[in-house]
């Protein structure tokens, strides 16, 4: 069982990542710098957040061409799940890995805090220990978070089970006010077509342990082993 | 040679760039300036041959603007 941790120009969240992976859950995860051009052997590919490049020209467009990401494109259509959190998840819009886009938050802020997230599809290998409709408390912190997609695309995610994570009140009802960025459709989370890319904004891995809040980030990592040792055996 | 390609948020994309700014004219006494988008302009000086427009435009659509939310126009401002 091995994570590899994809590290970029500007990654801020690689650390936060390999030590939950590595203290929490005990599995064995490693950086990779950006222009590796193998990802082989590794059973999960996690991009973390931070500032690739400097969010230089649009959030993820440049880490898009760094020479990892063509392994990456191929680790994908073989199957190997994909992890894009924040950063990550708009480096998969912007590798086509995942439709749609993320923009300016609505009202223009940064913003970081928790928000509570509702669970919409339990069958990928990012949510299988959950049910549907299980409420999660994880925290954001993004300037750029907006979800975008044209509404045809929309509709194909939801006709699809493709929206995996929706921003939600507390008691899980979907509305504007529990939108944080004025995310289309309230969507904090999508995965690709063959279920195996998890693009999200907010992050998990700051929220695996109760000291720090919450641990309701466990889930998409403990579904996560379950799923590789469940494919490797 | 010079390229001036021009990139602008699609008019289906909120732009609350465009709306902030839109209000900080108003601001300053313009009390109807309509509809604003904030977008950026990208200046390329290259001192070898212009590449085609084939090729041009696959630079913009490819890396230079995201077609899901963005619109691009260039020209070639010296040639």
């Amino acid at each position: 069982m091995k994570f590899a941790v994809l590290r970029f120009p500007g990654s801020n969240c690689d650390q936060d990542c390999l030590r939950t992976l590595r203290d929490t859950f005990e599995v064995t995860a490693e950086p990779v710098w950006h222009k590796e051009t193998s990802v082989a052997g590794y059973d999960v590919i996690v991009i973390p957040g931070g500032f690739s490049f400097g969010d230089y020209l649009r959030c993820g467009a440049i880490a898009r061409y760094s020479p990892v990401m063509t392994a990456v494109r191929e680790a994908a259509q073989k199957g190997t799940p994909i992890l894009g959190v924040c950063n990550g998840f708009q480096i998969l819009c912007e590798s086509g890995l995942l439709p749609g886009a993320l923009v300016r938050n609505r009202k223009l802020h940064f913003i970081c805090r928790h928000v509570h997230l509702r669970l919409e599809n339990n069958t990928t290998p990012f949510t299988r220990q959950g049910t549907i409709g299980q409420i999660l408390r994880i925290p954001i912190a993004h300037g750029e978070g907006c979800y975008f997609a044209d509404n045809d695309t929309l509709d194909t995610l939801e006709q699809n089970g493709r929206v995996a994570f929706r921003y939600c009140t507390e008691d899980g009802a979907i509305t504007e006010d529990a939108n944080p960025n004025g995310s289309v459709r309230n969507i904090a989370g999508i995965i690709n077509e063959n279920g195996n890319v998890l693009g999200l904004m907010p992050h998990p891995e700051r929220a695996c342990e109760s000291r720090l809040g919450s641990d309701d980030g466990r889930l998409v990592f403990a579904s996560l082993i379950e799923f590789a040792l469940h494919s490797a055996s | 040679m010079k390229i001036r390609v021009t990139v602008l948020p699609k008019p289906s994309v909120l732009d609350p760039q465009g709306v902030a700014t839109a209000d900080a004219m108003q601001h300053l006494g313009w009390k109807n300036p309509g509809r604003v988008r904030v977008g950026k302009i990208i200046e390329i000086e290259s001192p070898g041959e212009r590449p085609d427009e084939d090729k041009l435009h696959a630079i913009c659509r490819d890396l230079l603007s995201n077609p899901v939310i963005e619109d691009y126009t260039f020209e070639i401002v010296e040639s």
